[in-house]
């Protein structure tokens, strides 16, 4: 028995569906208009195609060593000169990109996994748990990730797997942190009591209700990390206790020759760095377009 | 400058010649404004109401050329005080807004800053005026006494996130009116405030204007408070004023379908659930920038007919200084109800043993080593299928109460709740499913309220699958019947809550919470995010689904018309203490609670009849601190004698069914509450 007759009150104005991939397609539409996105997607991109493929598109075996060509200058032959042991860095520098980014992406991510649980447990739970974790958040905060890397990594052996452990253990209360700010605005919205009254579990709430509204910060703090990973681990290698030799590794290679820049036989050093630096850059610009694009 | 000074002395106060504003949308331009008329002489108030979405608020950023950057006047004239506003430069803009035109925004709370001590920045406003230093305070502290700030010297030493939200509003009325407008615009200056202090504020409003013979331009969606404070009104639809005209003609006899429409929408005049639903404007705004040929509101219009499709009609004179903009004007108040049949004529009279029982339930919260006492010994009982109604000023203890009900926020030890006469688990955490499905809470706000990454399917499938075990196709053959029940297409279950109108989101929310076919629902607020056409069909779905399934409502709002409307009880809140509890038509009518008596005063009627106004002095006292015997006496108009101080009152029944917490005897309360105004109101002063 129908009371209210209000038949147009069930047909919105617009056909929703549309509405819907309009406010999608213009937020992507808003992150690619972003010349800072779009330059360090650039930069980034290419040294990703360097990952992938640079062994393969690089001019000499980086590995290959030659005694009597060590140490030459750029040339047509080596376009960025050759090391001490006459492998071409050219080649070294394009091969150099896969361990970096797979060890900062490893890294990265396993620090945003374990911090988002972090957060979204603290957040979300508040009381004695909250306390205690962000007491000891706060503890990790207070040392540079550098030097807690460089502590635990000269006790253990160093190797690609341990460093990603490290620099993702490290990581993960500055990104808990974040996260759970973001969740300390969500948990005060209805919904979130609205579950609580359907009987859901917690672990729920946090995953399946919470998480996918706070993806967002998530995303952007990601980008920001790896930044940082990328610059930490260069650090660390550069040190001897992350990426080990013979690995084409940019940090590696800058320790091995910085020495030599005294000598005027800067090309070794140089370009490897520059190619930490392009990385480190292009991620950060990736961060920033991404950042205004996504937190308004 | 000194030509347009002369000029501004006859000239109206503002001018809008065919105003036409468009925002720049994904690249197109989104007409909003279609070419806007009004005049507003000096010293008049005018008001400017519809619902959201029409173009209120952009007409005032256009008066103020505060358009947001994708927004552009693009024909038409403004102008303030004789002065061309749109040919205005830069510079002289500023100064027009630093010397003719003030505007008050809807948030006070926003409109201030944070960081600036109120006393500075009230100052600001007199040094850009030329004041000296110490001359700006020393007005700033007349503008604060100006606007009713009993303590000025203290209140400007503080921030404003120590002040109350009438105390914040007064202050950016102060601002507002230091520079001393011949133009204030007042964009929603009471929504968000508590009807005590709305009724303060506007009285405030009311008599500066008449103090500093302002021009008012005041916005608002509330009609009520439209009629008590202005001489003329525009009706406003999809950027066209419809009608104009003085403010009690065009609310005693209006004269466009619209008007007319709004009019219904509110439940008024003591009209109650049972004798007629309210009427609904059917259909949705036209969406910015559509292409409307013919009368605007052609696709809602019952009266609707070919001519009013393809010619837009011109001004219709209905008298002196009122016209309408529509073809069938001198029938316009015969637009046919779109809701005939009483709404829940049906609806089972509530009696027999309480559904929920609430007993000595009281809430203590600890707040920087303070016991805050947000509930105090509350004992109530709901009958099955009835509606109690809860009312009460902010932080008298309403949510909290709703709360302890659903199991959120455990009582104080000692507190029980019953449901059927089974004691309930204090917290949800104890509370098995049945337990907790049978009690249920529609939100204010469904914005928040639903997951905004969900869809219609997962909000409402959800609850079927934890409250009710549901599955698979059975759970979408319940989902269906859900969702037809609280008149929601279907075809929509796949849309995200962003993508549907305010009603239709309520509208879902509402499915959620009777997914398990609840006995009690909690409604807090449902309609006050609501236009006032989709409050009116929101409320009557409620009662229909009241009728339905004989569920029990406890029904909280501020809108003291929605709940005299909606409840069969009313139960009055004060500080955490229930002060009244009464049917409907006890608790409406006096001898009441003093209390009650000031917040019914408070609410500005329709009408327009005058009543004696009480207004209550100061603000709500905290509740960590509650006065000693009974906690209304510091604001109480009818104080009885030095008891009140001493000896809190106890809850009486006073009549059968009627439920008092006060000294007074009945008969003594009868008797006052019949004379006339009472000579004792105060203001804070």
């Amino acid at each position: 028995m129908t009371v209210t007759q209000d038949p147009l009150a069930i047909t919105p104005v617009a056909p929703p569906r549309d509405e819907a991939r309009v406010a999608r397609r213009e937020q992507i539409r808003l992150v690619l208009r972003s010349k800072t996105f779009i330059a360090g997607a650039i930069i980034v991109g290419f040294w990703v195609f360097c990952a992938a493929f640079g062994r393969a598109v690089a001019p000499y075996s980086p590995f290959e060593t030659d005694i009597l060509a060590k140490l030459e200058p750029p040339s047509a032959e080596h376009w960025f000169g050759t090391d001490r042991t006459g492998r071409d860095v050219f080649s070294r520098v394009l091969a150099g990109a896969r361990d970096i980014m797979v060890v900062s992406l490893g890294a990265t991510v396993l620090g945003t996994v374990l911090g988002t649980a972090i957060g979204l447990a603290t957040g979300y739970l508040r009381g004695l748990v909250d306390d205690i974790v962000s007491r000891v958040v706060d503890a990790f905060l207070a040392v540079p990730v550098v030097v807690l890397g460089l502590l635990v990594l000269v006790a253990v052996t160093p190797s690609k797997l341990t460093v990603i452990l490290v620099i993702g253990v490290v990581f993960t209360p500055i990104i808990a942190r974040t996260v759970r700010a973001a969740v300390l605005a969500e948990r005060e919205l209805e919904y979130v009591e609205a579950a609580r009254l359907r009987n859901e579990r917690a672990p729920y709430i946090m995953f399946g209700e919470i998480l996918p509204n706070v993806l967002a910060p998530v995303l952007v703090e990601f980008t920001v990390r790896l930044g940082y990973a990328i610059f930490a681990i260069a650090t660390l290698s550069f040190l001897g206790v992350g990426i080990q030799p013979p690995a084409p590794d940019w940090g590696v290679q800058v320790f091995d020759h910085y020495q030599f820049l005294n000598g005027g036989d800067w090309w070794p050093t140089v370009f490897p760095a520059a190619a930490i630096a392009t990385l480190v850059i292009g991620v950060n610009l990736v961060a920033d377009g991404l950042t205004h694009a996504l937190e308004r | 400058m000194s030509l347009a000074a002369t000029a501004a002395a006859t000239a109206p106060a503002l001018e809008l010649d065919d105003l036409c504003v468009a925002y720049r949308v994904r690249g197109a331009w989104r007409q909003v404004l279609r070419g806007v008329s009004l005049s507003i002489a000096q010293g008049e108030s005018f008001g400017l109401v519809g619902e959201s979405g029409c173009g209120k608020s952009t007409a005032a950023f256009a008066v103020m050329r505060y358009l947001p950057r994708n927004g552009r006047v693009t024909s038409g004239e403004i102008r303030v005080g004789g002065a061309d506003l749109l040919a205005m430069s830069e510079a002289d803009v500023r100064r027009h807004r630093a010397r003719t035109v003030s505007m008050v925004y809807q948030n006070p709370g926003a409109a201030l800053n944070p960081s600036i001590r109120v006393g500075d920045q009230v100052a600001e406003v007199f040094e850009i005026a030329g004041a000296s230093r110490a001359q700006a305070r020393e007005r700033t502290r007349e503008m604060l006494a100006k606007v009713q700030i009993a303590d000025a010297g203290r209140v400007m030493r503080r921030y404003p996130h120590q002040l109350s939200g009438g105390m914040q509003q007064r202050v950016v009325i102060a601002m507002a009116l230091a520079s001393d407008p011949t133009l204030l615009i007042l964009d929603e200056p009471t929504t968000g405030l508590d009807a005590t202090v709305e009724a303060e504020v506007l009285d405030l409003v009311a008599s500066l204007r008449r103090e500093f013979e302002t021009s008012v331009l005041f916005i608002s969606h509330n009609l009520a408070v439209i009629r008590r404070m202005c001489d003329r009104v525009g009706v406003l639809y999809a950027g066209r004023l419809v009608e104009e005209g003085p403010a009690d003609e065009v609310f005693r006899d209006p004269r466009h379908p619209y008007s007319v429409g709004l009019l219904r929408c509110i439940p008024r005049g003591g009209v109650r659930k049972g004798e007629r639903p309210l009427d609904t404007i059917p259909g949705f705004l036209p969406s910015p920038g559509a292409d409307l040929r013919g009368c605007v509101f052609t696709e809602r219009c019952g009266l609707a007919q070919e001519v009013c499709r393809a010619e837009e009609p011109p001004l219709y004179p209905v008298s002196e200084g009122r016209w309408s903009r529509c073809h069938f004007w001198p029938q316009a108040h015969e637009v046919p109800y779109t809701a005939v049949t009483p709404a829940g004529a049906g609806a089972a009279r509530a009696n027999g043993e309480a559904v929920l029982r609430v007993e000595n339930a009281s809430k203590t919260f600890r707040q920087d080593g303070h016991h805050v006492r947000a509930l105090a010994e509350v004992d109530l009982g709901l009958r099955p299928g009835e509606t109690l109604g809860l009312v009460g000023e902010s932080g008298s203890g309403k949510s909290t109460l709703a709360r302890v009900v659903l199991g959120l926020t455990a009582p104080d030890e000692g507190g029980r709740i019953e449901l059927d006469g089974e004691p309930l688990a204090p917290t949800l955490a104890g509370r098995g499913t049945e337990d907790v499905r049978a009690i249920q809470i529609v939100f204010q706000n469904p914005d928040a309220a639903l997951n905004r990454r969900f869809s219609v399917r997962r909000i409402v499938g959800r609850a079927l699958t934890k409250l009710v075990g549901l599955s698979g196709e059975r759970r979408e053959a319940r989902m269906r019947d859900l969702l037809h029940a609280v008149r929601f297409d279907d075809r929509l279950v796949g849309a995200r809550p962003s993508q549907l109108s305010g009603g239709l989101k309520q509208r879902v929310a509402i499915a959620r919470a009777f997914a398990g076919d609840p006995r009690v629902v909690v409604c807090d607020e449902p309609t006050s995010a609501l236009d006032v056409s989709v409050q009116a069909a929101i409320l009557n779905l409620l009662v229909e689904l009241q009728a339905e399934k004989g569920v029990t409502y406890l029904f909280i709002s501020h809108d003291l018309g929605v709940v005299r409307y909606l409840s069969d009880r009313i139960a009055v809140l004060y500080l955490g203490r229930l002060m009244e509890l009464g049917s409907a038509e006890t608790v409406f009518a006096p001898p009441h609670h003093p209390y009650t008596e000031a917040l019914l005063s408070a609410v500005p009627t329709l009408e327009g009849e005058e009543r004696p106004r009480i207004r209550l002095a100061g603000e709500i006292p905290s509740a960590a601190e509650p006065p000693a015997g009974c906690v209304f006496h510091t604001r109480c108009p009818r104080k009885w004698g030095e008891i009140c101080e001493r000896e809190e009152p106890p809850l009486a029944e006073v009549e059968p069914g009627h439920l008092l917490r006060c000294h007074i005897p009945l008969g003594e309360l009868r008797r006052l509450q019949a004379a006339p105004p009472a000579p004792q109101s105060k203001t804070t002063s």
